[in-house]
């Protein structure tokens, strides 16, 4: 297993990105957006797929962000690809890598419904803006206790939600993952109940660090990491970061969430990170940092490392309440 | 009784049933050997959570085995398998302790205090200790010293035990997976089927073949 022992301030571009691709951006710049927008959406060139019919090593064109925890020791890609929760293809970490090539993610579209102006289905490039890219570098902390650093490439979902435009009595937002039962094992086991949901609060959902992404590693998304596109609230736990996003409603009342369904007493509808609160069944003080050595463990901090950012969201709420 | 599977039972069922019981251990060691190595593993992203898991599961495994001798001996009549009945049992001790130590030395790393509230606070890690606690001093009066001291009758009512150990120990794993998996079903299937066959057996249910018995042993048939 590889253990990385640079320190951030070593860290460049060529950390985040591999050599080949970033060697390659300049002739992807040329292509122009529209062979970006084939890519996400899955008319790829032949080359680019592999034997699953996923999509990997399709480069992304983005600009580079101040957004990185102080001490970015990035999670290995193959860990990012290999280790996942996605329900629908399996509880196993390593199901999701084994079943998702089975998903059909073109087309795509997103409905995007509710308390907003312009309600209806989008294609991808017509909801995330592709010449707006940027790469941001977030910890994913998830509710079981691990944690990753990864270089997300996307856009803050603020810019989705302006461009469809919330209407007043919008107070919060609600997304849905793909149901495809025929591709998707778990669904077919109906080891949840599907359709997975997730929401958020407008405020939370209009915050400069919530994002949309379409891609990680300089790359699109592999599907078992949420391709074409999915949420990334980096101070909440991964379960709230849904995947492969269908629906997008602006709604008045806080929308039922997954998790929150099966075991409310487990899984609240804020899940914000937060030593301070345990999981009832586990302590949430530390975190297993995936992908490094096999005893790296690290203090979890509070909203993640982005208190900064968001703790004024959750002013005067109790925080062991509204878990 | 055929003579080869006496001798089978005689000179090889002990040692064959010692190294069984060591494999998945060695196993395990290996993969850590291999991962600080630099060398293939099977441990995963996440060693960690595989390592505690693989020895949780072993353990209760190795428990559910060590309930299935009698039930064996009952249905094939084969007594000979009484005679590694401690060595299932002790080997499942220790897989519990192993469990328990990696969990505090690298999850809690070392922290007593961390492990005291999980303890207090944790209803399945609760149920995990009761489990645990249980087999301790089963383990210890394994030894034929101490099951000539305590006498056969007071052995064999510390040594009912197991089936609420084994009770606990099911529902400790159940009570920890997130969503509904298969394998505390399974164990609980089992260990539900083992047990069921004792309370048969005690009400006059089922009747164990008896055709071949084993002289009176210091390890002889407690709780069957």
């Amino acid at each position: 297993m590889l253990i990385r022992t640079r320190k951030s301030r070593q860290l460049t571009d060529n950390d985040v990105t591999p050599r080949a691709l970033y060697a390659n951006r300049r002739q992807i710049m040329a292509g122009g957006a529209a062979s970006i927008a084939a890519t996400l959406t899955g008319c790829a060139r032949r080359e680019n797929e592999n034997k699953g019919g996923a999509k990997s090593g399709v480069p992304l064109d983005y600009a580079t962000s101040d957004y990185r925890p102080p001490d970015p020791e990035l999670t290995p890609i193959e860990a990012v690809r290999g280790y996942n929760n996605f329900y629908e293809f399996g509880l196993d970490k390593g199901d999701p890598a084994r079943n998702a090539h089975k998903m059909t993610i073109d087309p795509w579209t997103v409905a995007v419904s509710g308390l907003v102006d312009q309600p209806g289905n989008y294609r991808v490039e017509d909801l995330v803006d592709l010449h707006a890219l940027e790469e941001r570098i977030y910890r994913l902390r998830c509710v079981e206790a691990w944690s990753m650093v990864i270089p997300w490439i996307g856009v803050p979902l603020m810019s989705i939600l302006e461009k469809v435009g919330p209407q007043s009595g919008a107070r919060y937002v609600a997304f849905e993952s793909a149901v495809q039962p025929e591709n998707m094992p778990g669904v077919r086991a109906r080891n949840l109940d599907y359709p997975y949901v997730e929401g958020l609060r407008l405020d939370e959902a209009m915050n400069p660090l919530t994002l949309i992404a379409v891609g990680l590693y300089g790359e699109v998304l592999m599907n078992q990491n949420g391709a074409p596109l999915r949420l990334v609230v980096p101070w909440k736990y991964g379960f709230k970061s849904i995947k492969s996003i269908v629906r997008i409603s602006l709604v008045e009342k806080q929308p039922p969430t997954t998790w929150n369904r099966i075991q409310p007493s487990e899984y609240g509808f804020y899940a914000n990170v937060n030593p301070n609160v345990d999981h009832p069944r586990w302590s949430q003080a530390s975190e297993r940092v995936i992908g490094q050595g096999p005893f790296d463990r690290r203090d979890t901090d509070m909203f993640n490392g982005y208190g900064e950012e968001v703790a004024d969201l959750y002013a005067g709420m109790d925080l062991r309440e509204h878990y | 009784m055929a003579p080869p599977l006496r001798q089978f039972g005689r000179v090889w069922l002990k040692p064959i049933a010692f190294w069984l019981l060591f494999a998945p251990f060695a196993w395990i060691a290996w993969q850590w050997i291999a991962l600080i190595a630099g060398l293939p593993s099977e441990l995963g992203y996440n060693p960690e959570e595989y390592t505690h898991r693989y020895l949780g599961d072993t353990a209760i495994r190795v428990l559910l085995a060590a309930l299935a001798v009698t039930p064996f001996r009952d249905v094939t009549g084969w007594a000979p398998i009484m005679s590694i009945r401690r060595r299932i049992g002790l080997f499942a001790f220790a897989y519990a302790f192993l469990h328990i130590a990696f969990y505090l030395g690298v999850t809690l790393r070392f922290s007593l205090p961390a492990l005291w509230e999980d303890v207090v606070e944790r209803t399945y890690i609760t149920f995990g200790m009761f489990a645990f606690a249980g087999l301790m001093p089963l383990a210890i009066t394994s030894h034929n010293a101490l099951i000539r001291r305590l006498g056969a009758v007071r052995w064999r009512r510390l040594h009912w035990l197991v089936y609420p150990i084994a009770i606990f120990a099911v529902t400790h794993h159940a009570f920890m997976v997130k969503v509904n998996q298969s394998g505390p079903w399974v164990h609980g299937v089992i260990l539900a089927a083992l047990l069921g066959w004792r309370i048969a057996k005690h009400f006059g249910l089922a009747r164990p073949r008896a055709r071949v018995q084993m002289k009176p042993a210091p390890s002889a048939a407690p709780g069957s």
